[in-house]
């Protein structure tokens, strides 16, 4: 992508400061998840039975936990496990999604018993599919990926099929199919480049989620380790000190808020980008 | 002007159509036969669902006829395999309507012009890839440096040039244009219409071309097929059908065209009528309720194309 | 006059750098008067439409200066809803597209009889029976079974003759067509253009019709204004206009019309492509494209010039009333 394309991306941010404020927590988030030994204050795991539960003050920003162990360390570290659970959803998503929707738009009858299959799938709330998989799989960091990711292949591969029967019916698919190309080449050279926009926001929106649904299997201890830190987890550990501590629920449970916001702005942002209304407004393509 | 190239026989093609929770069975193409001889331009003629675009479509085989064959250079097309097939794809080769949707808005000028080449192996390597490229937009009238743009950069006349490109590399016999300048404005479609006859004068080509649009028919074609409701009705020289049409609706579009002369004007109600629905078409000829010679044969039997007159001319009408 | 436009210009773009899309339009359209609006994509006739319609896109092109009259009052400056106000009664709109304009899950009689109720104050049968007489009126057969029917029950051009009708349930003095053929085909466009003159005779009404279509213009016009670059370039009389064309652009469209061309081997072609809008502020926007182009016309705008009644041209050099072929 050239300077110019980069522009392009940048400017629904800069015409909306809150979507432009969105993308800046989610850059904090990347820089505390890329560099949490450095930034972190205290060793996450370290326990201080002397300063068990603080209040935070000048030494602990956002106090200590019932183990003495500094919380904004902790929810520092805590966006990697963030950042893991949200990439990790989003690939799983699409490694499904792509394939199952670009190959059921593409062929019909295939098409007709993977979309059945997607919509008895859709029909289990999101959570209560995660929840009855790790019950089936056990509790790690690598099943609540793909627990969670299961609830949102099935959307994500819906998207992706209605937007490829979309670009199917298009003419340069035809053109290229009355040359005699086969269904690699119009998926390879098409259907893909033209599902790299949409799914970006897609990705974005998929990614806010995660988060949601990442903090929930946590605090019911279904999903990390509990002494790998993770926002979820924090909440889950104190929620029995809501009243002599509640800053050990207020700083991760607002962080959860916060990324979550955050993402959909960013999604929302991308998505005006993409929609052709906005295109003339921001002189884009078109 | 002498060895067939393409040739159409008895071509029926119909879709399934859904409409009103009922399943319709709309017959699109319902027995067309054509043949194009190499260096001449047919062209096809006619409204809005009559078939015209189905039959160009089913000789680059994006849509099945039902019944019909359709030969190239006396080799099937419909049944083609292999080599066969590829000589097909090579050959017979499509210009669309719209130049905005006809080109990928991801891929570069220069990688949609080459397509063809690409998917059936033909250029010996990168550097006569963008040779040819390069020679190919020069054909049409486009810079070479223009291999590198996308097509939101070009305006409409560039975008129907580079879709032309597309169709005329590498070197096709026969290019089926459907409602190639139909989308652009007059002044940009005279100079499409210009670039090609000079493209099938330099290059050799055969056309079918199809349009609604009688003027441009008239004016790119040597001979024409004016089509209604899935069938010909009329077949014959340009000229011939220009200056003397016979068959009534012929007749009727060539006198609904609005003729650039203000002496000649309509001064009050036209009423000719409409076409019946495709889902419900008449036994008879499909023309005959609008038809001024309509009789009972009409209605009860669908004329077939016969020649009439000394003009070398086909019409399907009972009342001639 | 029904309607008298002066100095219209429509601009898009920041307020301190104003891109003009239409710029200084005037034109008149007489009681019973078919004024012809031409151009090609692009070239501001429908942005022109939609201001005196006061129908622009918000937020985007508004109106910077100039004034429109629409039967004797000023409507330039007022507000949208005011603007409804004032043209009832006075104007309506038909557009290309006539299955966009119509609600495809309410029957037609209703669609219909809700444009009555708004502007004669009937309801019930009353109403009703205004639409069948209007569907009489746009000679719409069996009006009392098509009234029943759904928008997508109807052709093309039934559909555009159902548009008519609502356009004419509130009486307007003034009828704004924008290319309401160009989705037709040619056996049924000549049909609604028929119509559309013999509304006109009927009812005394003024049309303003926008084409890119010379023919069309030819055969429904009473007056032409050709629009080139936002600009109108020549005012005529539909039969001047055609027998002797002054502005160079207006002869170049006509030479053109392969229907004026059959069987020649080239058509003569305007070459290049339209500007686009405020890609050329100095000088004449037609002069990049203008086989006739001289130095004066790079450098200074071009004069209106009146060549006789009625007839005006925007151009320092126009041709010497030669005959087109």
């Amino acid at each position: 992508m050239n300077r110019d394309g980069i522009a392009l991306w940048l400017t629904p941010f800069l015409a909306r400061p809150i979507a432009l404020a969105g993308l800046c927590v989610l850059l904090a988030m990347v820089i505390a998840a890329a560099f949490a030994p450095w930034l972190a204050p205290y060793d996450p795991y370290a326990i201080d039975p002397v300063s068990r539960l603080m209040p935070p003050d000048a030494v602990h920003w956002f106090g200590t936990d019932q183990f003495g162990r500094d919380t904004l360390s902790r929810a520092i570290y805590s966006a990697r496990m963030a950042l893991l659970i949200g990439a990790g959803v989003v690939f799983f998503a699409l490694i499904t999604g792509i394939p199952v929707g670009v190959l059921s738009a593409l062929f019909p009858r295939l098409g007709h018993v993977l979309m059945r299959i997607v919509d008895v799938l859709m029909a289990f709330p999101s959570l209560l599919l995660a929840l009855g998989l790790i019950v089936i799989l056990g509790p790690s960091v690598a099943n609540s990926i793909l627990a969670i990711g299961a609830g949102f292949m099935t959307t994500t591969t819906r998207i992706i099929y209605g937007l490829a029967l979309r670009l199917r019916a298009e003419t340069y698919v035809e053109a290229s199919r009355s040359m005699g190309s086969g269904t690699w080449w119009l998926v390879t050279r098409h259907i893909l480049p033209n599902l790299i926009s949409p799914l970006l926001v897609q990705a974005s929106f998929v990614f806010a989620f995660a988060q949601l649904g990442a903090a929930s299997l946590d605090f019911l201890g279904l999903g990390a380790p509990p002494d790998i830190p993770s926002w979820g987890n924090m909440l889950a550990e104190s929620r029995t000190f809501i009243t002599r501590a509640p800053w050990l629920l207020f700083f991760p449970g607002m962080l959860i808020v916060l990324t979550a916001f955050s993402l959909n702005l960013v999604g929302d942002a991308l998505r005006d980008r993409l929609d052709p209304r906005f295109r003339d407004v921001f002189g884009g393509e078109g | 002007m002498s060895e067939t190239l393409l040739e159409v026989r008895d071509l029926k093609t119909s879709f399934n159509v859904k409409r009103s929770g009922r399943k319709y069975r709309l017959k699109a193409v319902d027995g067309v036969s054509l043949s194009l001889v190499s260096g001449e331009v047919l062209g096809i003629v006619g409204e809005s669902g009559c078939g015209k675009t189905t039959v160009g479509r089913s000789i680059v085989r994006l849509v099945q006829p039902d019944s019909g064959a359709i030969q190239f250079r006396g080799g099937d097309v419909l049944g083609a395999r292999g080599a066969a097939l590829r000589d097909v794809r090579l050959n017979l080769r499509m210009v669309f309507q719209d130049p905005y949707a006809s080109l990928n808005p991801r891929r570069s000028i220069g990688d949609s012009v080459a397509e063809a080449g690409d998917i059936n192996g033909v250029f010996k390597s990168r550097a006569d890839r963008a040779a040819r490229i390069a020679e190919t937009l020069s054909a049409v009238g486009l810079e070479p440096s223009f291999a590198t743009r996308y097509p939101h950069e070009l305006s409409g006349g560039q975008r129907q040039r580079a879709g032309i490109a597309r169709a005329i590399l590498p070197a096709p016999a026969v290019i089926i244009a459907d409602e190639p300048v139909s989308a652009l404005d007059v002044s940009v479609q005279a100079q499409v219409l210009n670039l090609m006859m000079d493209l099938r004068e330099r290059l050799g080509l055969s056309m079918l071309f199809i349009s609604h649009d009688i003027g441009v028919i008239g004016q790119i074609s040597d001979r024409v097929a004016v089509m209604y409701m899935g069938r010909v009705v009329e077949l014959s020289d340009a000229r011939t059908i220009l200056d003397r049409a016979m068959h009534p609706y012929t007749r009727a579009l060539m006198a609904a065209v609005p003729k650039p002369d203000p002496s000649q004007r309509i001064v009050g109600v036209v009423e000719t009528g409409e076409p019946p629905s495709q889902f419900n078409r008449p036994t008879g000829c499909a023309y005959a309720a609008r038809c001024p010679l309509a009789s009972e044969r009409c209605l009860a039997e669908a004329p077939l194309l016969r020649p009439i007159g000394p003009d070398n001319r086909l019409v399907a009408c009972h009342n001639l | 006059m029904m309607l008298s436009v002066r100095d219209l210009t429509v601009s898009i773009g920041p307020e301190t750098a104003p891109i003009d899309i239409v710029s200084g339009v005037s034109f008149d359209i007489g009681k019973g008067e078919i004024l012809g609006l031409v151009g090609e994509s692009g070239c501001g006739k429908s942005m022109t439409s939609l201001a005196v319609m006061g129908l622009l896109p918000q937020p985007g092109p508004r109106i910077r200066g100039g004034r429109i009259d629409l039967v004797g009052a000023d409507v330039t400056q007022l507000q949208p809803w005011q603007r409804v106000e004032a043209g009832h009664g006075r104007i309506a709109m038909i557009f290309q597209e006539p299955m966009t304009s119509l609600n495809p899950v309410r029957r037609i009689g209703d669609q219909i009889a809700e444009a009555v109720r708004v502007h004669d104050g009937v309801s019930g049968a009353a109403a009703q029976a205004r639409a069948h007489e209007l569907l009489d009126l746009v000679r719409i057969p069996d009006a009392a079974l098509q009234l029943a029917a759904y928008p997508h029950q109807l052709s093309g051009g039934q559909r555009q003759r159902i548009m008519i009708a609502i356009a004419l349930a509130c009486r307007p003095q003034v009828l704004i067509a924008d290319e309401p053929t160009t989705a037709l085909d040619v056996t049924i466009q000549i049909q609604i253009l028929g119509l559309l003159r013999d509304l006109c005779n009927r009812l005394d009404m003024s049309i303003l019709f926008i084409t890119h279509d010379m023919g069309v213009i030819a055969q429904l016009a009473d007056r032409v204004a050709v629009m080139y670059g936002g600009r109108i370039v020549e005012t005529a009389d539909v039969g001047a206009l055609f027998n002797e064309p002054r502005h160079h652009y207006t002869r170049g469209l006509m030479d053109c019309m392969p229907a004026r061309n059959l069987g020649a081997r080239r058509l003569p072609t305007i070459a290049g492509q339209a500007p686009r809008p405020g890609a050329i502020r100095t000088g004449c926007v037609f002069a990049p494209r203008c086989a006739a182009v001289q130095d004066l016309c790079l450098v200074a705008a071009p004069p209106r010039i009146v060549l006789s009644e009625g007839h005006e041209a925007l151009c320092a050099f126009p041709l010497q009333g030669e005959r087109p072929s």
